[in-house]
């Protein structure tokens, strides 16, 4: 019995690891469609979006098959089962928002407008380094590498804010350049959501190590 | 809430085998607490110690001391006071072939009440707690043995409470009925714990969780670990426990 449900467990862990993988082949695409604005790249990065959900639909359903089956209602089995379901979701809205950014990449690059990325690049390869290690973290009960991911969203936010401080500097000395600076305030308001999505995946990993989420015991 | 058993130091041995080993435990008052372990670990026994169920079981030597509300039950208190004060529900239903009635009334009636209207009472006020009343009040004169296998169960907790103890014990009260008369039994306990400390053997582990404030988790003999049940069923500090709960071993 036991044996079987180790098994399946691995299997949910695998499932992760592949759905972790797409998520930060999603970011990754979506920042390259930008740099080189590059509309078959982002619409390939939409479309990318699909298998993401698909992976949430797969190991939501391995999950409540092993709640039905094997009742793990006991310690850390319970927490990991949980704390999937609840990942899965924070990893189904990066993709949503990396769709998102492509989607607007696909209407900047039709209507011709052009932009300095800056910092930004450094935004993306931030959030899914978060991703990916929180997805380790969970798998191989790493709560210091979980730790890690939720204190590293303080550089995605630093960022974040010198793009929004050099965007008003930039209006301030030009007031043309308006329009541009919303799309880019946007476009790093959306890598900003996902390093949030990353950070909520290392707060659920973490409780699914300790039972603490948000430094309250839940379990 | 205070300690109502106080368990020191105690062992107890089967001829040569050791049942229990150096055991420690308060159990308080007016609590549940849950006793789990796989099969041949103790719990039972320790169980039955609280009120000296083993006193017959030949070669059955228990040393240490198991204080009742500070008074050592193995020196100090008559057998039949204890049995008063401590009523036990097994895991088969055990019902006299009798009456309903005189299956709820013979506890009192041995402890030398009489009067009908006093057992009349006892009996209504006795199965209202074990939540069977309306079940069986149109039918106390008949056979308790033509009742159903958890209508028993509940019936036994009946005759327990009728003699109006300070604590019950069970073992494995409902390991042998359906769902739905688990269920019943589960809720009475609940219903009863305001006034009754209850001390419950248990193999559903699920049980345990939806029912016991403490659980003490027993292995070959000794208790590995001793907590609030929600540390033991979501944290436990031992491996051991760990491992037994979800279904590593046992």
């Amino acid at each position: 019995m036991r044996a079987n449900f180790d098994k399946q467990l691995d299997q949910l862990n695998l499932l992760l690891l592949n759905m972790a993988a797409c998520v930060e082949q999603i970011i990754a695409m979506s920042i390259k469609s930008l740099e080189e604005q590059n509309t078959e790249l982002a619409q390939q990065t939409v479309e990318f979006d699909t298998k993401i959900n698909d992976y949430e639909k797969e190991i939501e359903r391995l999950c409540l098959k092993l709640l039905l089956q094997y009742q793990p209602v006991f310690a850390d089995d319970l927490r990991r089962v949980s704390t999937a379901l609840k990942m899965i979701t924070d990893m189904e809205r990066i993709g949503d928002q990396a769709a998102d950014i492509a989607e607007l990449n696909i209407t900047l690059i039709a209507q011709k407008k052009s932009w300095d990325l800056g910092e930004i690049s450094q935004m993306a390869r931030c959030t899914a380094m978060m991703v990916s290690h929180s997805i380790d973290a969970y798998v191989n009960h790493d709560e210091a590498l979980a730790g890690a991911v939720i204190a590293s969203d303080d550089e995605v936010d630093n960022l974040f804010n010198r793009i929004k401080s050099n965007v008003i500097e930039q209006i301030a000395e030009d007031k043309s350049k308006g329009e541009q600076a919303v799309d880019t305030v946007m476009i790093a308001k959306y890598f900003e959501r996902i390093g949030d999505h990353a950070v909520n995946i290392a707060e659920w990993v973490m409780f699914s190590i300790t039972g603490v989420h948000k430094e309250k015991k839940i379990m | 809430m205070a300690i109502k058993f106080d368990i020191k130091n105690a062992d107890l041995f089967y001829g040569d085998f050791q049942a229990l080993k150096n055991i420690n435990l308060e159990i308080r008052d007016k609590e549940i607490t849950a006793f789990i372990g796989p099969s041949g670990c103790g719990k039972s026994t320790l169980l039955k110690s609280l009120n000296r169920m083993n006193d017959l079981i030949e070669g059955c030597k228990i040393t240490g001391s198991f204080k009742l509300d500070g008074v050592d039950i193995y020196k100090d208190i008559e057998i039949t006071e204890l049995r008063k004060r401590v009523g036990m529900v097994f895991q088969k239903p055990n019902l006299f072939p009798m009456s309903i009635y005189d299956n709820i009334a013979y506890g009192p009636r041995t402890h030398g009440i009489k009067k009908k209207a006093q057992l009349d009472e006892i009996v209504e006020t006795s199965l209202r707690q074990a939540s069977i009343w309306d079940e069986c009040k149109d039918r106390l004169k008949k056979s308790a043995l033509g009742t159903s296998g958890g209508q028993q169960q509940r019936l036994c907790i009946a005759r327990a409470l009728a003699v109006k103890p300070e604590i019950i014990l069970m073992d494995e009260p409902t390991s042998a009925l359906d769902p739905i008369s688990t269920i019943k039994i589960e809720e009475l306990c609940q219903q009863i714990k305001n006034d009754y400390t209850i001390v419950i053997v248990t193999h559903n582990m699920q049980q345990a969780t939806r029912i016991s404030d403490k659980t003490a988790f027993f292995l070959h003999g000794e208790i590995v670990e001793f907590d609030t049940t929600e540390k033991i069923f979501s944290a436990p500090s031992e491996q051991r426990t760990l491992d037994y709960i979800t279904g590593r071993f046992g």
